[in-house]
């Protein structure tokens, strides 16, 4: 009765519930990330002087660790998924905007300019020739950002079991079964690289014109 | 609740600057642990990265190292190795460990492939030694970005290295921890804002190492 993927019953799921409940607790602060992390990129690549003290900001928050980040929004958000999602946005908005900036500033004049003379508006000019050309940075980012959420919703665990796969540690302490301990990390590890192996396939799709060998990052 | 008004209220409160768990034993544990990680961290990475990037071989077999190490939740292996090996040092320094080799290892591979190749062909011409191919020229070059790879481990290892508390051990954590426990919100936030100054010194400290160390030609160029 003991098989590897039976967890005991105060988890409250199957360990596809579990699955399911840490990617969306893992993914969506990713986007929600990704969703403010590019007008705020934008905005730095338009006006340099913003860029220094955006970075210095987002430098100090990265540095905080994600627990204590979650203990003081208990405060606000209760003991709540809402309170681990938070962070992890937070997190991934710092990685993501220097690559977005980096990505958006890496776009050449003459291509801008050619776009300009081609009759582009500005949100035109943004979506069609600055935002591709940037997709190699963006995925590189998101990359980074995905896998280090998926592995820090697991800390979750420590405010009222909200920490999806990694609410099985806790189990796996108080009735020490390490499978269980292994089983949550193994999960995790495989959808993080798993996610990885995808993000590399939607760069390849996003961007065919560049060259398939030699890219690997 | 202000969060300036708490930080205020921890750094004011004495009690909180003698003895066990006063803030100088806690910082000064949390940097030592942080310390042995880098070190340990670096011992692996730097070697490995700097001998493929060298000779550009094993680019794929070192990012699939680092996106499985990017991919082992800290926390997790945390939690396992206590299961496994039982309290102590140990089982804090590996899931560390296992969060600084991957930005090592593949930026001072990046950082070594990428160094422009004439200066190195020179360095081959006058006879150099691959050694010092390596050393004389490749690493100088490469030093800035090396540097960085270094600088994003060590920020990464002192907001990690809170979860020593977790199995009982010291450092920040432990006011992170107590805190949480104790629902005592003055405490985790003290210990957030320690663990967020030491890593903008420690972003200090690697600035002034990138003047003292990069040279000047370099610098211009960078």
């Amino acid at each position: 009765m003991n098989g590897f993927f039976d967890l005991p019953s105060d988890l409250q799921y199957s360990y596809l519930g579990l699955v399911g409940l840490h990617l969306r607790e893992a993914l969506i602060p990713v986007l929600a990330g990704l969703l403010i992390a590019l007008p705020v990129a934008q905005l730095c690549a338009r006006f340099r002087w913003i860029y220094p003290p955006v970075l210095g900001l987002t430098t100090v928050l990265y540095a905080i660790p994600s627990l204590a980040f979650f203990v003081v929004l208990i405060d606000y958000f209760g003991q709540s998924e809402t309170t681990v999602m938070i962070p992890l946005a937070v997190y991934s908005l710092v990685v993501l905007v220097p690559g977005i900036v980096d990505g958006v500033r890496s776009v050449p004049k003459e291509t801008l300019a050619a776009a300009e003379a081609m009759g582009f508006g500005p949100l035109r000019r943004y979506l069609q020739v600055q935002l591709p050309i940037a997709a190699p940075a963006i995925i590189a980012g998101l990359r980074v950002a995905v896998i280090s959420s998926l592995s820090l919703v697991s800390v979750g665990m420590l405010i009222g079991n909200q920490g999806a796969l990694g609410n099985m540690l806790y189990d796996a302490t108080t009735y020490h079964r390490p499978a269980l301990a292994v089983n949550s990390v193994l999960t995790t590890a495989v959808l993080g690289v798993l996610a990885d192996a995808l993000l590399v396939l939607v760069r390849r799709l996003l961007t065919p014109w560049m060259p398939r060998k030699g890219a690997a990052r | 609740m202000n969060v300036l008004n708490l930080v205020h209220a921890f750094f004011g409160d004495g009690a909180h600057w003698h003895g066990y768990d006063g803030i100088p034993t806690r910082l000064a544990e949390h940097v030592t642990y942080s310390l042995e990680a880098l070190l340990i961290a670096a011992v692996i990475g730097l070697p490995v990265g700097l001998v493929t990037g060298h000779y550009g071989r094993g680019g794929n077999a070192l990012a699939l190292i680092a996106t499985a190490g990017r991919a082992l939740p800290s926390f997790g292996l945390l939690v396992l190795m206590v299961l496994w090996i039982g309290l102590g040092l140990v089982p804090v320094m590996i899931p560390l460990v296992v969060l600084a080799v991957p930005p090592i290892l593949v930026t001072t591979y990046e950082a070594v492939r990428t160094v422009d190749p004439s200066p190195v062909d020179a360095a081959r011409g006058l006879g150099m030694s691959e050694a010092r191919v390596l050393f004389r020229v490749e690493v100088p070059v490469a030093l800035p970005l090396i540097l960085s790879g270094l600088r994003t481990a060590a920020v990464q290892i002192i907001s990690t290295a809170t979860i020593a508390a977790y199995v009982g051990l010291g450092g920040l954590g432990r006011y992170i921890i107590d805190g949480l426990y104790q629902r005592d919100y003055e405490k985790v936030v003290g210990g957030a804002a320690l663990v967020a100054g030491l890593a903008l010194v420690t972003l200090l400290l690697f600035w002034a190492a990138f003047r003292l160390t990069v040279s000047r030609g370099v610098r211009r160029s960078a």
